[in-house]
């Protein structure tokens, strides 16, 4: 039974490479075909590394006034071809001093903290404490003004007696989006599903409704990361015995686009 | 003769002359226009070509897949197979997320004791799944022979996640190591080695297992 389902697990892993792999063939040969990005050189020179980290040693120079084709990007390098041939990375502060055919200056655009402030879309992971049980929480968010977002989080608590999945949908008041520390308030409401341990008896799994408010702080940290820490304080709507109150305390990384 | 030459030579220097004035009035004429939507008297043929950024292949994920062995304290060790997606976010730091599965194996206990069975085989079954964040602690070059280089890198990863191991949930702290070689631009070769750290209670007594993972992988960049 175990073996079979490896066996297809394994099976179903392999066809998924296999379709990866040619995915990535087909869209390199599409891509080849394309027509590539060109700049000319606008600096006494232009340093050509071996790899895509400033450690990787520079091979090749390239001078002024000769076309390059940029190839790709990957964080803050760029895969480039000279005229010739050569292939080697190229960091992000140097392509800014080339010319497009146009004559105008290159330019990468970077996230900074303006589009901090101005961001839609954010998505992250969380880790703390719910209750004196440790919890995880991922979530993605969209920001319809400035100040308000919406957002959706699922946390998985981990319990002595008992392991919950938490299910939220939240909304966030943000005051101040244009600060690098930026706080925010937050409402929000959805189910806990509860799942006794197995060494205790008599318990069977249960599903409520749980509502919270909490306060939390964003900080802008670069690029398009930012680190979150938040309080929240829950309440469980229990159907046995009184409401269950929930301090949950937690932080982590996020990223927005 | 002579002078009907130089009669020719006058002429064609006042034609001359006059198209260079003519040309040059028109020219004054363009430039002087008053800026309004009348057709351009000449339409360059000329396309004005931008760079674009969108039009670069960013190629910052990478997914992939690994195979090797995974230890699970007391109850031996098995072959891991799992899944794992990256992005990174400089050339330092990437944020990785896997999953994985295996199974675990009897305990001495249940060798020594010959039928006692202290899990069902569904409760064999271990699944992880993972959020880490790694650095690149030394990016460097593997050279093969003399004339091929390749560009690999040593991280360092730890992170945040569940294990679902006889049908209970364990937050589960992950830390480790691994090697990145690159083949080529966008196909990678990894070794990786990791501790996922839990608390478990399934043989009496709460105590902190570690449970160690090694694994071979091969991941593409897109």
């Amino acid at each position: 039974m175990y073996a079979c389902t490896v066996a297809r697990g394994i099976s179903q892993l392999r066809v998924l490479v296999i379709v990866l792999l040619l995915q990535a063939l087909l869209a390199r040969q599409a891509f080849s075909e394309e027509q590539l990005v060109e700049v000319v050189v606008a600096a006494p020179y232009l340093e050509m590394h071996t790899g895509p980290g400033r450690g990787y040693p520079v091979f090749h120079v390239v001078d002024r006034g000769e076309t390059i084709s940029v190839l790709k990007r990957r964080t803050n390098w760029f895969r480039v071809r000279t005229a010739k041939g050569k292939e080697g990375w190229v960091k992000r502060a140097e392509m800014e001093q080339t010319l497009t055919p146009a004559g105008d200056q290159t330019r990468f655009a970077e996230a900074n903290i303006g589009d901090f402030s101005k961001r839609r879309w954010e998505a992250g992971v969380l880790a703390g404490d719910f209750e004196g049980a440790d919890m995880i929480t991922a979530y993605a968010g969209y920001a319809m003004t400035a100040n308000f977002s919406a957002e959706l989080s699922v946390s998985q608590v981990f319990g002595n007696y008992s392991d919950s999945v938490v299910g939220r949908v939240s909304l966030l008041a943000q005051p101040f989006p244009e600060w690098r520390l930026s706080p925010f308030f937050s409402l929000g409401t959805g189910i806990i599903y509860t799942d006794p341990n197995v060494t205790l008896v008599d318990e069977s799994d249960r599903t409520e409704q749980i509502g919270s408010v909490g306060v939390g702080i964003r900080c802008y940290l670069t690029r398009r990361f930012l680190l979150r820490a938040e309080y929240r304080n829950s309440v469980i709507f229990q159907d046995k015995d009184d409401n269950q109150e929930i301090n949950e305390w937690k932080a982590g990384f996020a990223f927005f686009f | 003769m002579e002078s009907r030459f130089r009669i020719f030579l006058l002429r064609s220097m006042l034609a001359l002359a006059f198209m260079s004035l003519l040309s040059g009035c028109s020219w004054v004429r363009v430039d002087d226009a008053p800026q309004d939507d009348t057709a351009p008297v000449i339409s360059p043929d000329l396309e004005r070509r931008t760079v674009s950024e969108a039009d670069i292949d960013s190629e910052d994920f990478e997914v992939g897949a690994f195979v090797g062995v995974m230890s699970i304290e007391d109850f031996g060790t098995n072959v891991v197979y799992g899944a794992r997606g990256a992005y990174h976010i400089t050339e330092d730091f990437f944020a990785e997320a896997a999953i994985g599965r295996t199974k675990a194996g009897d305990t001495s206990y249940e060798t020594l004791s010959g039928g006692a069975r202290v899990l069902t085989d569904s409760q064999r079954k271990l699944t992880y799944y993972n959020l880490s964040l790694g650095y690149n602690i030394l990016p460097g070059e593997a050279f093969i022979g003399k004339g091929h280089a390749f560009n690999s890198a040593l991280y360092l990863i730890a992170g945040v996640g569940n294990t679902e191991f006889a049908d209970d949930s364990h937050f589960t702290v992950n830390v480790g190591a691994g090697y990145r070689f690159l083949v080529n631009d966008w196909v990678a070769l990894h070794l990786d080695f990791r501790d996922h750290i839990f608390k478990s209670d399934l043989l009496g007594k709460d105590k902190t297992t570690h449970n160690l993972e090694g694994t071979a992988g091969i991941s593409f960049f897109f």
